[in-house]
């Protein structure tokens, strides 16, 4: 059996833009361009150490993406990793890119000294629930309220 | 929320094969090592045999082969086939009683249907959420 190379984790940089749309756009059915510019304004480029916006790049192809920060003490939490957002083209999958996104996005955080890495998702997102469980991460001890503002 | 006997020897019989991918096991090997009664576990074993997700082999050292994918097949997957743990419909307790409630205990039974819905909910999506594969890894990880 022929092994697959593996990908190289990376910070993302304005060029990866167009591809990590299109990646967002083939998995949530939804183009975005203007939120990706914003989260690429906020998060890209190492402009605060505490944001990471990182992407897997093989043969000069993005095959995935990852989003979070280190947040500080909301409602007497101790500081802790948040993961926004993470996606892998479907052509890409199962070849460990998520887990080495995740790994090196966890990294980050540790380096900064937190201990959890959390993230939220929709009930029935069981792709990516899926995936976050296979990496060992389990219910908080939190509950996500809402309520209609009507 | 508590799961039936029957689920549970299944969820320990499908997790038993996961963990020997490609091996053959005997129902009495499986009985034995989690205490379930042979002819209880039998049944539990039609019932996976009937949904593809075993093979048996008949025979002297007959048994059982996993047909399933660890990595796709849910907690949820395995439940679904022995038991529903679908949240009731509102006013279905209700019905089942001859008597009309007091309006009172009715609006009372009506929210804390919703509140028992809501935790239905997670706790569908939680075994949507894990497969054989993740169990597996949770098992190995409590183990140390």
């Amino acid at each position: 059996m022929q092994l697959k190379k593996a990908s190289r984790v990376r910070s993302v940089q304005p060029g990866d833009l167009a591809q990590v749309i299109e990646i967002d756009a083939g998995i949530t059915g939804l183009r975005k361009p203007a939120y990706w510019g914003e989260v690429l304004a906020r998060y890209g480029g190492g402009r605060r150490r505490e944001r990471f916006f990182l992407v897997a790049e093989m043969d000069k192809r993005i095959e995935g993406f990852v989003i979070g920060e280190v947040r500080d003490w909301e409602y007497g939490m101790p500081a802790c990793g948040w993961v926004f957002g993470i996606g892998v083209r479907p052509d890409a999958r199962l070849q460990g890119t998520g887990t080495r996104l995740l790994e090196e996005i966890c990294e980050g955080f540790r380096r900064l000294g937190v201990s959890k890495v959390r993230t939220i998702l929709a009930r029935e997102n069981h792709l990516i629930l899926s995936f976050f469980r296979s990496q060992g991460m389990m219910a908080a001890p939190f509950l996500t309220l809402e309520k209609d503002l009507g | 929320m508590r799961l039936q006997k029957n689920t549970l020897a299944a969820l320990s019989s499908v997790l038993e094969f996961a963990a020997n991918p490609g091996e053959q096991l005997s129902a009495a090997e499986i009985a034995r090592k989690y205490r379930i009664s042979p002819h209880h576990l039998a049944k539990v074993l039609r019932v996976l045999g009937r949904a593809r997700l075993l093979e048996s082999e008949r025979g002297v050292g007959g048994g059982y082969r996993f047909t399933g994918n660890p990595k796709r097949l849910t907690l949820m997957d395995v439940i679904e086939l022995f038991e529903d743990i679908s949240a009731p419909r509102r006013g279905a307790r209700r019905a089942a009683h001859r008597e009309r409630p007091a309006p009172a205990a009715s609006e009372v039974e009506d929210a804390i249907g919703v509140v028992l819905a809501e935790i239905d909910e997670t706790a569908r999506a939680t075994f949507r959420s894990i497969t054989l594969e993740t169990m597996l890894k949770l098992i190995a990880r409590r183990r140390k």
